[in-house]
Protein backbone atom coordinates (compact mmCIF):
# COMPACT_ATOMS: atom_id res chain seq x y z
CA UNK A 1 0.00 0.00 0.00
CA UNK A 2 1.09 3.55 -0.67
CA UNK A 3 3.05 4.66 2.47
CA UNK A 4 1.48 8.13 2.51
CA UNK A 5 -1.95 6.61 2.41
CA UNK A 6 -1.26 4.00 5.09
CA UNK A 7 0.19 6.62 7.40
CA UNK A 8 -2.92 8.70 6.94
CA UNK A 9 -5.05 5.69 7.79
CA UNK A 10 -3.09 5.02 10.99
CA UNK A 11 -3.49 8.67 11.99
CA UNK A 12 -7.19 8.47 11.31
CA UNK A 13 -7.56 5.45 13.59
CA UNK A 14 -5.64 7.15 16.42
CA UNK A 15 -7.61 10.41 16.17
CA UNK A 16 -10.89 8.56 15.96
CA UNK A 17 -9.95 6.59 19.09
CA UNK A 18 -9.06 9.78 20.97
CA UNK A 19 -12.33 11.46 20.01
CA UNK A 20 -14.35 8.44 21.06
CA UNK A 21 -12.42 8.19 24.34
CA UNK A 22 -13.02 11.85 25.17
CA UNK A 23 -16.72 11.55 24.44
CA UNK A 24 -17.03 8.34 26.48
CA UNK A 25 -15.14 9.91 29.40
CA UNK A 26 -17.55 12.86 29.55
CA UNK A 27 -20.70 10.83 29.12
CA UNK A 28 -19.63 8.27 31.77
CA UNK A 29 -19.53 10.86 34.53
CA UNK A 30 -22.82 12.33 33.43
CA UNK A 31 -24.40 8.88 33.44
CA UNK A 32 -22.99 8.12 36.89
CA UNK A 33 -24.38 11.40 38.25
CA UNK A 34 -27.82 10.76 36.77
CA UNK A 35 -27.96 7.15 37.95
CA UNK A 36 -26.93 8.14 41.49
CA UNK A 37 -29.47 10.96 41.49
CA UNK A 38 -32.23 8.67 40.23
CA UNK A 39 -31.31 5.89 42.70
CA UNK A 40 -31.29 8.19 45.72
CA UNK A 41 -34.02 10.55 44.63
CA UNK A 42 -36.75 8.11 43.64
CA UNK A 43 -36.98 6.74 47.21
CA UNK A 44 -38.38 10.05 48.43
CA UNK A 45 -40.78 10.71 45.56
CA UNK A 46 -44.25 10.56 47.11
CA UNK A 47 -47.31 12.71 47.61
CA UNK A 48 -46.00 14.11 50.88
CA UNK A 49 -43.13 15.70 48.99
CA UNK A 50 -45.59 18.00 47.25
CA UNK A 51 -48.17 18.36 50.04
CA UNK A 52 -46.12 19.07 53.18
CA UNK A 53 -43.73 21.89 53.98
CA UNK A 54 -40.08 21.45 54.95
CA UNK A 55 -39.76 19.73 58.35
CA UNK A 56 -38.05 21.10 61.46
CA UNK A 57 -34.72 19.53 62.46
CA UNK A 58 -35.01 15.93 63.63
CA UNK A 59 -38.50 15.35 62.27
CA UNK A 60 -39.07 12.47 59.88
CA UNK A 61 -42.19 13.94 58.30
CA UNK A 62 -42.56 16.72 55.76
CA UNK A 63 -41.94 17.55 52.14
CA UNK A 64 -40.81 20.38 49.93
CA UNK A 65 -44.11 22.16 49.14
CA UNK A 66 -42.94 25.61 50.24
CA UNK A 67 -39.66 25.27 48.35
CA UNK A 68 -41.40 24.04 45.17
CA UNK A 69 -43.94 26.87 45.27
CA UNK A 70 -41.23 29.42 46.05
CA UNK A 71 -39.06 28.25 43.18
CA UNK A 72 -42.04 28.38 40.82
CA UNK A 73 -42.94 31.92 41.87
CA UNK A 74 -39.42 33.31 41.60
CA UNK A 75 -38.71 31.53 38.30
CA UNK A 76 -41.95 32.82 36.78
CA UNK A 77 -41.31 36.40 37.91
CA UNK A 78 -37.64 36.21 36.90
CA UNK A 79 -38.46 34.91 33.42
CA UNK A 80 -41.43 37.32 33.26
CA UNK A 81 -39.09 40.27 33.75
CA UNK A 82 -36.01 38.95 31.94
CA UNK A 83 -37.56 37.38 28.85
CA UNK A 84 -39.30 40.53 27.48
CA UNK A 85 -36.16 42.60 28.08
CA UNK A 86 -34.05 39.98 26.31
CA UNK A 87 -36.55 39.75 23.44
CA UNK A 88 -36.64 43.50 22.91
CA UNK A 89 -32.87 43.87 23.16
CA UNK A 90 -32.32 40.95 20.76
CA UNK A 91 -34.83 42.52 18.37
CA UNK A 92 -32.88 45.77 18.45
CA UNK A 93 -29.62 44.01 17.62
CA UNK A 94 -31.05 41.90 14.80
CA UNK A 95 -33.49 44.38 13.27
CA UNK A 96 -33.06 48.05 14.03
CA UNK A 97 -29.41 48.17 14.99
CA UNK A 98 -28.03 45.80 12.40
CA UNK A 99 -25.72 48.38 10.86
CA UNK A 100 -25.07 50.23 14.08
CA UNK A 101 -21.65 50.37 15.75
CA UNK A 102 -23.37 50.20 19.15
CA UNK A 103 -24.65 46.73 18.23
CA UNK A 104 -21.29 45.01 18.35
CA UNK A 105 -20.53 46.68 21.68
CA UNK A 106 -23.83 45.47 23.14
CA UNK A 107 -23.26 41.98 21.76
CA UNK A 108 -19.79 41.84 23.31
CA UNK A 109 -21.03 42.97 26.73
CA UNK A 110 -23.91 40.53 26.51
CA UNK A 111 -21.49 37.68 25.83
CA UNK A 112 -19.59 38.60 28.99
CA UNK A 113 -22.83 38.68 30.97
CA UNK A 114 -23.77 35.33 29.44
CA UNK A 115 -20.68 33.66 30.84
CA UNK A 116 -20.50 35.59 34.13
CA UNK A 117 -20.53 33.28 37.19
CA UNK A 118 -24.01 33.39 38.67
CA UNK A 119 -22.62 34.09 42.15
CA UNK A 120 -21.38 37.46 40.85
CA UNK A 121 -24.91 38.25 39.71
CA UNK A 122 -26.16 37.23 43.16
CA UNK A 123 -23.68 39.60 44.81
CA UNK A 124 -24.64 42.39 42.41
CA UNK A 125 -28.33 42.08 43.27
CA UNK A 126 -27.39 41.80 46.95
CA UNK A 127 -25.68 45.17 46.73
CA UNK A 128 -28.24 46.76 44.42
CA UNK A 129 -31.49 45.51 45.99
CA UNK A 130 -31.02 43.59 49.25
CA UNK A 131 -28.90 46.20 51.04
CA UNK A 132 -31.08 49.23 50.13
CA UNK A 133 -34.23 47.24 50.98
CA UNK A 134 -32.65 46.21 54.31
CA UNK A 135 -33.44 42.54 53.94
CA UNK A 136 -33.51 39.42 51.83
CA UNK A 137 -36.63 39.10 49.71
CA UNK A 138 -38.28 36.98 47.04
CA UNK A 139 -38.37 39.97 44.72
CA UNK A 140 -34.58 40.34 45.01
CA UNK A 141 -34.29 36.63 44.15
CA UNK A 142 -36.55 37.09 41.12
CA UNK A 143 -34.48 40.05 39.93
CA UNK A 144 -31.27 38.03 40.23
CA UNK A 145 -32.83 35.29 38.09
CA UNK A 146 -34.03 37.94 35.61
CA UNK A 147 -30.47 39.22 35.21
CA UNK A 148 -29.42 35.67 34.29
CA UNK A 149 -32.33 35.24 31.86
CA UNK A 150 -31.69 38.47 29.89
CA UNK A 151 -28.42 37.54 28.12
CA UNK A 152 -29.64 34.02 27.27
CA UNK A 153 -32.87 35.25 25.69
CA UNK A 154 -31.12 38.18 24.02
CA UNK A 155 -28.64 35.89 22.32
CA UNK A 156 -31.14 33.34 21.06
CA UNK A 157 -33.51 36.09 19.92
CA UNK A 158 -30.82 37.77 17.88
CA UNK A 159 -29.61 34.48 16.39
CA UNK A 160 -33.13 33.35 15.50
CA UNK A 161 -34.09 36.67 13.90
CA UNK A 162 -30.88 36.71 11.87
CA UNK A 163 -31.92 33.31 10.45
CA UNK A 164 -35.09 34.84 8.98
CA UNK A 165 -34.26 35.43 5.31
CA UNK A 166 -33.96 39.07 4.34
CA UNK A 167 -36.06 38.35 1.25
CA UNK A 168 -39.03 37.89 3.56
CA UNK A 169 -38.49 41.31 5.14
CA UNK A 170 -38.11 42.89 1.72
CA UNK A 171 -41.29 41.22 0.50
CA UNK A 172 -43.19 42.53 3.50
CA UNK A 173 -41.76 46.03 3.05
CA UNK A 174 -42.64 45.91 -0.64
CA UNK A 175 -46.25 45.34 0.37
CA UNK A 176 -46.13 48.60 2.30
CA UNK A 177 -45.64 47.27 5.83
CA UNK A 178 -44.00 49.70 8.22
CA UNK A 179 -40.86 48.42 9.94
CA UNK A 180 -42.59 47.65 13.23
CA UNK A 181 -45.14 45.40 11.53
CA UNK A 182 -42.49 43.68 9.43
CA UNK A 183 -40.85 42.67 12.69
CA UNK A 184 -44.00 41.87 14.66
CA UNK A 185 -46.03 40.10 12.02
CA UNK A 186 -43.38 38.58 9.76
CA UNK A 187 -40.00 38.19 11.48
CA UNK A 188 -41.40 37.12 14.86
CA UNK A 189 -43.80 34.75 13.16
CA UNK A 190 -41.08 33.15 11.08
CA UNK A 191 -38.79 32.80 14.11
CA UNK A 192 -41.52 31.97 16.62
CA UNK A 193 -40.47 28.47 17.64
CA UNK A 194 -36.86 29.59 17.96
CA UNK A 195 -37.85 32.48 20.20
CA UNK A 196 -39.94 30.24 22.44
CA UNK A 197 -37.06 27.76 22.57
CA UNK A 198 -34.77 30.52 23.83
CA UNK A 199 -37.16 31.39 26.64
CA UNK A 200 -37.54 27.71 27.60
CA UNK A 201 -33.79 27.21 27.72
CA UNK A 202 -33.39 30.33 29.85
CA UNK A 203 -36.08 28.98 32.20
CA UNK A 204 -34.20 25.69 32.43
CA UNK A 205 -31.03 27.58 33.17
CA UNK A 206 -32.43 29.55 36.12
CA UNK A 207 -34.55 26.70 37.53
CA UNK A 208 -31.49 25.21 39.18
CA UNK A 209 -29.54 28.35 40.07
CA UNK A 210 -28.47 28.35 43.74
CA UNK A 211 -25.82 31.00 44.17
CA UNK A 212 -27.83 34.06 43.14
CA UNK A 213 -30.71 33.04 45.44
CA UNK A 214 -28.40 32.44 48.38
CA UNK A 215 -27.60 36.17 48.44
CA UNK A 216 -31.05 37.47 47.61
CA UNK A 217 -34.07 35.35 48.54
CA UNK A 218 -32.09 33.40 51.11
CA UNK A 219 -34.53 30.65 52.05
CA UNK A 220 -37.16 29.97 54.62
CA UNK A 221 -38.49 27.00 56.56
CA UNK A 222 -42.10 28.02 56.12
CA UNK A 223 -44.70 28.48 53.45
CA UNK A 224 -44.84 32.12 52.37
CA UNK A 225 -46.09 34.02 49.37
CA UNK A 226 -44.89 37.50 50.35
CA UNK A 227 -42.49 38.94 47.80
CA UNK A 228 -40.87 41.32 50.28
CA UNK A 229 -39.81 38.52 52.65
CA UNK A 230 -37.40 35.64 52.33
CA UNK A 231 -38.85 32.76 50.32
CA UNK A 232 -38.16 29.04 50.37
CA UNK A 233 -36.82 27.63 47.11
CA UNK A 234 -35.54 24.27 45.91
CA UNK A 235 -31.86 24.98 45.16
CA UNK A 236 -31.06 26.70 48.47
CA UNK A 237 -33.13 24.18 50.45
CA UNK A 238 -31.19 21.36 48.80
CA UNK A 239 -27.96 23.15 49.61
CA UNK A 240 -28.95 23.51 53.29
CA UNK A 241 -30.37 20.01 53.72
CA UNK A 242 -27.39 18.27 52.15
CA UNK A 243 -25.11 19.86 54.73
CA UNK A 244 -27.32 18.78 57.65
CA UNK A 245 -26.73 15.68 59.80
CA UNK A 246 -30.36 14.45 59.46
CA UNK A 247 -30.98 11.47 57.20
CA UNK A 248 -34.51 12.59 56.36
CA UNK A 249 -33.31 16.04 55.26
CA UNK A 250 -30.69 14.39 53.08
CA UNK A 251 -33.41 12.27 51.50
CA UNK A 252 -35.49 15.39 50.78
CA UNK A 253 -32.43 17.02 49.20
CA UNK A 254 -31.99 14.07 46.82
CA UNK A 255 -35.65 14.14 45.84
CA UNK A 256 -35.55 17.90 45.33
CA UNK A 257 -32.50 17.59 43.10
CA UNK A 258 -34.30 14.92 41.08
CA UNK A 259 -37.33 17.20 40.72
CA UNK A 260 -35.21 20.05 39.34
CA UNK A 261 -33.39 17.71 36.98
CA UNK A 262 -36.67 16.30 35.65
CA UNK A 263 -38.04 19.83 35.16
CA UNK A 264 -34.95 20.91 33.25
CA UNK A 265 -35.13 17.73 31.19
CA UNK A 266 -38.78 18.42 30.33
CA UNK A 267 -37.96 22.01 29.32
CA UNK A 268 -35.09 20.85 27.14
CA UNK A 269 -37.22 18.20 25.46
CA UNK A 270 -39.88 20.87 24.84
CA UNK A 271 -37.25 23.11 23.29
CA UNK A 272 -36.01 20.22 21.14
CA UNK A 273 -39.49 19.45 19.85
CA UNK A 274 -40.05 23.10 18.93
CA UNK A 275 -36.63 23.22 17.28
CA UNK A 276 -37.45 20.13 15.23
CA UNK A 277 -40.68 21.74 14.09
CA UNK A 278 -38.71 24.69 12.84
CA UNK A 279 -36.31 22.64 10.73
CA UNK A 280 -39.16 20.52 9.39
CA UNK A 281 -40.54 23.63 7.68
CA UNK B 1 -22.08 56.78 -24.55
CA UNK B 2 -24.15 57.40 -27.62
CA UNK B 3 -27.33 59.39 -27.69
CA UNK B 4 -29.16 56.13 -28.36
CA UNK B 5 -29.63 55.81 -24.63
CA UNK B 6 -32.57 58.15 -24.90
CA UNK B 7 -34.00 56.72 -28.09
CA UNK B 8 -37.54 56.95 -26.83
CA UNK B 9 -38.91 58.18 -30.11
CA UNK B 10 -41.88 56.19 -31.32
CA UNK B 11 -39.85 54.59 -34.03
CA UNK B 12 -42.38 51.80 -34.42
CA UNK B 13 -41.47 48.19 -35.09
CA UNK B 14 -41.20 46.22 -38.24
CA UNK B 15 -44.36 46.50 -40.33
CA UNK B 16 -45.47 42.91 -39.68
CA UNK B 17 -45.05 42.92 -35.87
CA UNK B 18 -47.97 43.97 -33.67
CA UNK B 19 -46.87 47.13 -31.91
CA UNK B 20 -49.28 48.73 -29.47
CA UNK B 21 -49.76 52.46 -29.81
CA UNK B 22 -47.52 54.60 -27.60
CA UNK B 23 -49.03 54.71 -24.10
CA UNK B 24 -48.91 57.74 -21.77
CA UNK B 25 -46.07 57.46 -19.27
CA UNK B 26 -46.92 56.08 -15.82
CA UNK B 27 -43.42 56.33 -14.45
CA UNK B 28 -40.90 58.81 -15.81
CA UNK B 29 -37.16 58.55 -15.19
CA UNK B 30 -34.98 61.62 -15.85
CA UNK B 31 -31.21 61.90 -15.46
CA UNK B 32 -31.23 59.23 -12.77
CA UNK B 33 -27.94 58.34 -11.07
CA UNK B 34 -27.45 55.80 -8.32
CA UNK B 35 -24.54 55.12 -6.00
CA UNK B 36 -23.73 52.20 -3.70
CA UNK B 37 -21.36 54.11 -1.43
CA UNK B 38 -18.64 55.18 -3.89
CA UNK B 39 -19.73 52.87 -6.67
CA UNK B 40 -21.63 54.65 -9.45
CA UNK B 41 -24.15 51.92 -10.30
CA UNK B 42 -26.60 53.75 -12.59
CA UNK B 43 -25.47 56.47 -14.98
CA UNK B 44 -27.85 59.10 -16.23
CA UNK B 45 -30.88 56.93 -17.00
CA UNK B 46 -33.72 58.43 -19.06
CA UNK B 47 -36.81 56.41 -19.90
CA UNK B 48 -40.44 55.82 -18.98
CA UNK B 49 -42.86 53.00 -18.23
CA UNK B 50 -45.99 53.23 -20.40
CA UNK B 51 -49.35 52.94 -18.65
CA UNK B 52 -50.70 49.36 -18.81
CA UNK B 53 -47.71 48.21 -20.78
CA UNK B 54 -45.04 45.64 -19.97
CA UNK B 55 -41.51 47.00 -19.98
CA UNK B 56 -38.67 44.47 -19.83
CA UNK B 57 -35.16 45.18 -18.58
CA UNK B 58 -32.42 42.96 -19.98
CA UNK B 59 -28.65 42.99 -19.73
CA UNK B 60 -25.76 41.00 -18.28
CA UNK B 61 -25.40 40.50 -14.51
CA UNK B 62 -24.35 43.61 -12.67
CA UNK B 63 -25.64 45.99 -15.36
CA UNK B 64 -27.94 47.74 -12.88
CA UNK B 65 -31.33 46.51 -14.05
CA UNK B 66 -32.39 45.18 -10.62
CA UNK B 67 -30.97 48.30 -8.99
CA UNK B 68 -33.18 50.46 -11.22
CA UNK B 69 -36.22 48.35 -10.41
CA UNK B 70 -35.56 48.70 -6.68
CA UNK B 71 -35.56 52.50 -7.01
CA UNK B 72 -39.11 52.50 -8.39
CA UNK B 73 -40.46 51.45 -4.94
CA UNK B 74 -37.58 52.95 -2.92
CA UNK B 75 -36.55 49.46 -1.76
CA UNK B 76 -32.99 50.72 -1.54
CA UNK B 77 -34.09 52.87 1.41
CA UNK B 78 -33.90 49.77 3.63
CA UNK B 79 -30.12 49.85 3.43
CA UNK B 80 -27.70 52.59 4.42
CA UNK B 81 -25.02 54.04 2.17
CA UNK B 82 -27.13 54.11 -1.00
CA UNK B 83 -27.82 57.40 -2.77
CA UNK B 84 -29.81 58.52 -5.76
CA UNK B 85 -29.92 61.75 -7.79
CA UNK B 86 -32.17 62.85 -10.64
CA UNK B 87 -35.90 62.76 -11.10
CA UNK B 88 -38.37 59.92 -10.84
CA UNK B 89 -42.10 60.58 -11.16
CA UNK B 90 -45.08 58.28 -10.63
CA UNK B 91 -47.82 60.28 -12.35
CA UNK B 92 -47.57 63.57 -10.44
CA UNK B 93 -45.81 62.08 -7.38
CA UNK B 94 -42.09 62.57 -6.92
CA UNK B 95 -40.90 59.10 -5.87
CA UNK B 96 -37.56 60.45 -4.66
CA UNK B 97 -39.12 63.03 -2.32
CA UNK B 98 -37.49 62.34 1.08
CA UNK B 99 -40.75 63.24 2.81
CA UNK B 100 -42.79 60.75 0.77
CA UNK B 101 -44.62 58.10 2.84
CA UNK B 102 -42.83 54.95 1.68
CA UNK B 103 -45.60 52.64 2.82
CA UNK B 104 -48.14 54.46 0.68
CA UNK B 105 -45.71 54.47 -2.25
CA UNK B 106 -45.26 50.70 -1.91
CA UNK B 107 -49.01 50.25 -1.82
CA UNK B 108 -49.08 51.89 -5.27
CA UNK B 109 -45.96 50.16 -6.57
CA UNK B 110 -45.99 46.43 -5.74
CA UNK B 111 -43.07 44.07 -6.17
CA UNK B 112 -42.58 40.35 -6.86
CA UNK B 113 -39.16 38.91 -6.10
CA UNK B 114 -36.81 36.37 -7.61
CA UNK B 115 -37.43 33.74 -4.96
CA UNK B 116 -41.02 33.11 -3.88
CA UNK B 117 -41.49 34.66 -0.44
CA UNK B 118 -44.77 33.42 1.04
CA UNK B 119 -45.29 34.69 4.57
CA UNK B 120 -45.27 32.07 7.36
CA UNK B 121 -49.08 31.93 7.58
CA UNK B 122 -52.04 30.35 5.81
CA UNK B 123 -52.74 30.87 2.11
CA UNK B 124 -55.81 32.93 3.01
CA UNK B 125 -53.86 35.07 5.48
CA UNK B 126 -51.06 35.65 2.98
CA UNK B 127 -53.59 37.56 0.87
CA UNK B 128 -55.80 39.05 3.60
CA UNK B 129 -52.77 40.34 5.50
CA UNK B 130 -51.88 42.97 2.88
CA UNK B 131 -55.49 44.05 2.37
CA UNK B 132 -55.98 44.63 6.10
CA UNK B 133 -53.11 47.11 6.09
CA UNK B 134 -55.16 49.55 4.06
CA UNK B 135 -58.79 48.61 4.44
CA UNK B 136 -61.22 47.57 7.16
CA UNK B 137 -63.72 45.23 5.55
CA UNK B 138 -66.14 42.54 6.71
CA UNK B 139 -65.36 38.82 6.68
CA UNK B 140 -67.53 38.15 3.63
CA UNK B 141 -66.03 41.05 1.71
CA UNK B 142 -62.60 39.78 2.64
CA UNK B 143 -63.50 36.30 1.40
CA UNK B 144 -64.47 37.87 -1.92
CA UNK B 145 -61.28 39.89 -2.14
CA UNK B 146 -59.11 36.87 -1.34
CA UNK B 147 -60.88 34.77 -3.98
CA UNK B 148 -60.55 37.57 -6.54
CA UNK B 149 -56.85 38.00 -5.79
CA UNK B 150 -56.19 34.26 -6.01
CA UNK B 151 -58.08 34.14 -9.31
CA UNK B 152 -56.01 37.11 -10.40
CA UNK B 153 -52.92 35.10 -9.51
CA UNK B 154 -54.26 32.08 -11.51
CA UNK B 155 -54.09 30.04 -8.32
CA UNK B 156 -57.72 29.83 -7.12
CA UNK B 157 -58.56 26.45 -8.62
CA UNK B 158 -55.50 24.84 -7.09
CA UNK B 159 -55.95 26.16 -3.56
CA UNK B 160 -59.67 26.84 -3.05
CA UNK B 161 -60.04 23.67 -0.94
CA UNK B 162 -57.04 24.34 1.28
CA UNK B 163 -57.10 28.05 2.03
CA UNK B 164 -56.12 27.30 5.62
CA UNK B 165 -53.02 25.35 4.67
CA UNK B 166 -49.67 27.05 5.19
CA UNK B 167 -48.45 29.16 2.29
CA UNK B 168 -45.16 27.31 2.65
CA UNK B 169 -46.83 24.00 1.75
CA UNK B 170 -47.30 25.05 -1.89
CA UNK B 171 -44.88 24.21 -4.70
CA UNK B 172 -42.38 26.84 -5.85
CA UNK B 173 -44.46 27.91 -8.84
CA UNK B 174 -47.63 28.07 -6.74
CA UNK B 175 -45.79 30.08 -4.10
CA UNK B 176 -44.71 32.60 -6.72
CA UNK B 177 -48.28 32.95 -8.00
CA UNK B 178 -49.39 33.38 -4.36
CA UNK B 179 -46.91 36.25 -4.09
CA UNK B 180 -48.31 37.78 -7.28
CA UNK B 181 -51.87 37.39 -5.95
CA UNK B 182 -50.80 39.00 -2.68
CA UNK B 183 -49.33 41.95 -4.59
CA UNK B 184 -52.42 42.33 -6.77
CA UNK B 185 -54.71 42.14 -3.72
CA UNK B 186 -53.72 45.57 -2.42
CA UNK B 187 -54.62 47.07 -5.84
CA UNK B 188 -51.36 48.70 -6.85
CA UNK B 189 -50.92 50.76 -10.02
CA UNK B 190 -47.49 49.46 -10.95
CA UNK B 191 -46.08 45.94 -10.41
CA UNK B 192 -42.35 45.31 -10.47
CA UNK B 193 -41.12 41.79 -11.25
CA UNK B 194 -37.50 41.08 -10.32
CA UNK B 195 -36.57 37.91 -12.25
CA UNK B 196 -39.84 36.28 -11.17
CA UNK B 197 -39.24 32.99 -13.00
CA UNK B 198 -35.57 32.31 -12.39
CA UNK B 199 -36.38 29.88 -9.57
CA UNK B 200 -39.24 28.17 -11.43
CA UNK B 201 -39.59 25.18 -13.73
CA UNK B 202 -40.67 25.72 -17.38
CA UNK B 203 -44.34 24.95 -16.80
CA UNK B 204 -44.61 27.33 -13.85
CA UNK B 205 -42.69 29.89 -15.87
CA UNK B 206 -45.23 29.65 -18.69
CA UNK B 207 -48.06 30.17 -16.21
CA UNK B 208 -46.43 33.22 -14.67
CA UNK B 209 -45.68 34.70 -18.10
CA UNK B 210 -49.29 34.23 -19.16
CA UNK B 211 -50.33 35.89 -15.92
CA UNK B 212 -48.07 38.88 -16.55
CA UNK B 213 -49.71 39.37 -19.94
CA UNK B 214 -53.16 39.28 -18.37
CA UNK B 215 -52.15 41.68 -15.62
CA UNK B 216 -50.91 44.20 -18.14
CA UNK B 217 -54.53 44.96 -19.03
CA UNK B 218 -54.92 46.68 -15.68
CA UNK B 219 -51.43 47.37 -14.38
CA UNK B 220 -48.24 49.03 -15.51
CA UNK B 221 -45.57 46.35 -15.37
CA UNK B 222 -41.78 46.36 -15.24
CA UNK B 223 -39.91 43.06 -15.40
CA UNK B 224 -36.23 42.33 -14.98
CA UNK B 225 -35.19 39.11 -16.65
CA UNK B 226 -32.08 37.18 -17.63
CA UNK B 227 -34.08 35.26 -20.15
CA UNK B 228 -34.24 37.10 -23.48
CA UNK B 229 -36.95 34.84 -24.89
CA UNK B 230 -39.02 35.76 -21.87
CA UNK B 231 -38.51 39.47 -22.50
CA UNK B 232 -39.49 38.94 -26.14
CA UNK B 233 -42.60 36.96 -25.16
CA UNK B 234 -44.08 39.15 -22.46
CA UNK B 235 -43.00 42.73 -23.04
CA UNK B 236 -44.13 45.62 -25.21
CA UNK B 237 -40.95 47.61 -24.71
CA UNK B 238 -37.47 46.45 -23.84
CA UNK B 239 -34.61 48.31 -22.23
CA UNK B 240 -31.10 46.95 -22.71
CA UNK B 241 -28.69 47.97 -19.96
CA UNK B 242 -24.96 47.53 -19.79
CA UNK B 243 -22.48 48.60 -17.07
CA UNK B 244 -24.96 50.96 -15.44
CA UNK B 245 -26.04 52.66 -18.65
CA UNK B 246 -29.26 52.39 -20.59
CA UNK B 247 -27.93 51.47 -24.02
CA UNK B 248 -31.13 51.07 -25.96
CA UNK B 249 -34.82 51.39 -25.18
CA UNK B 250 -37.43 50.66 -27.80
CA UNK B 251 -40.34 48.48 -28.87
CA UNK B 252 -39.55 44.89 -28.03
CA UNK B 253 -40.00 43.74 -31.61
CA UNK B 254 -37.47 46.31 -32.77
CA UNK B 255 -34.90 45.49 -30.09
CA UNK B 256 -34.97 41.82 -30.97
CA UNK B 257 -35.03 42.21 -34.76
CA UNK B 258 -33.14 45.35 -35.65
CA UNK B 259 -31.33 46.87 -32.67
CA UNK B 260 -29.54 50.11 -33.36
CA UNK B 261 -26.62 49.69 -31.00
CA UNK B 262 -23.84 47.22 -31.64
CA UNK B 263 -23.76 46.14 -27.94
CA UNK B 264 -27.48 45.36 -27.94
CA UNK B 265 -27.02 43.21 -31.01
CA UNK B 266 -24.04 41.41 -29.48
CA UNK B 267 -26.01 40.70 -26.31
CA UNK B 268 -29.21 39.43 -27.90
CA UNK B 269 -27.27 37.23 -30.28
CA UNK B 270 -25.43 35.72 -27.33
CA UNK B 271 -22.00 37.08 -28.08
CA UNK B 272 -21.56 38.14 -24.44
CA UNK B 273 -23.42 38.19 -21.14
Amino acid sequence: MNPIYSRRRRKDIVVRGLCFGAAAFGVTWLALILVTLLYNGVAGLNLELFAADTPPPGSTEGGLRNAIVGSLIMTVIGVGIGAPLGLFAGTYLAEYGRNDKLTSVIRFINDILLSAPSIIIGLFVYGAVVVPMRGFSAIAGSLALAVIVIPVVLRTTEDMLLLVPNALREAASALGLPRSLVIKRIAYRAARSGLITGVLLATARVAGETAPLLFTALSNQFFSLGLNKTMANLPVTINNFVQSPYAYWKQLAWSGALLITLTVLALNIGARILGAERTAK
Amino acid sequence: MSDLSVSMSAAGGLPQSPVLPEAPAKVTVRNLNFYYGEHHALKNINMSLGTNRVTAFIGPSGCGKSTLLRIFNRMYDLYPGQRVTGQLMLDQTNILDPKLDLNLLRARVGMVFQKPTPFPMTIYENIAFGIRLYEKISKSEMDDRVEKALRGGALWNEVKDKLNASGLSLSGGQQQRLCIARTVAVRPEVILFDEPCSALDPISTAKVEELIQELSENYTIAIVTHNMQQAARVSDKTAFMYLGELIEFDDTSKIFTSPTDRRTQDYITGRFG
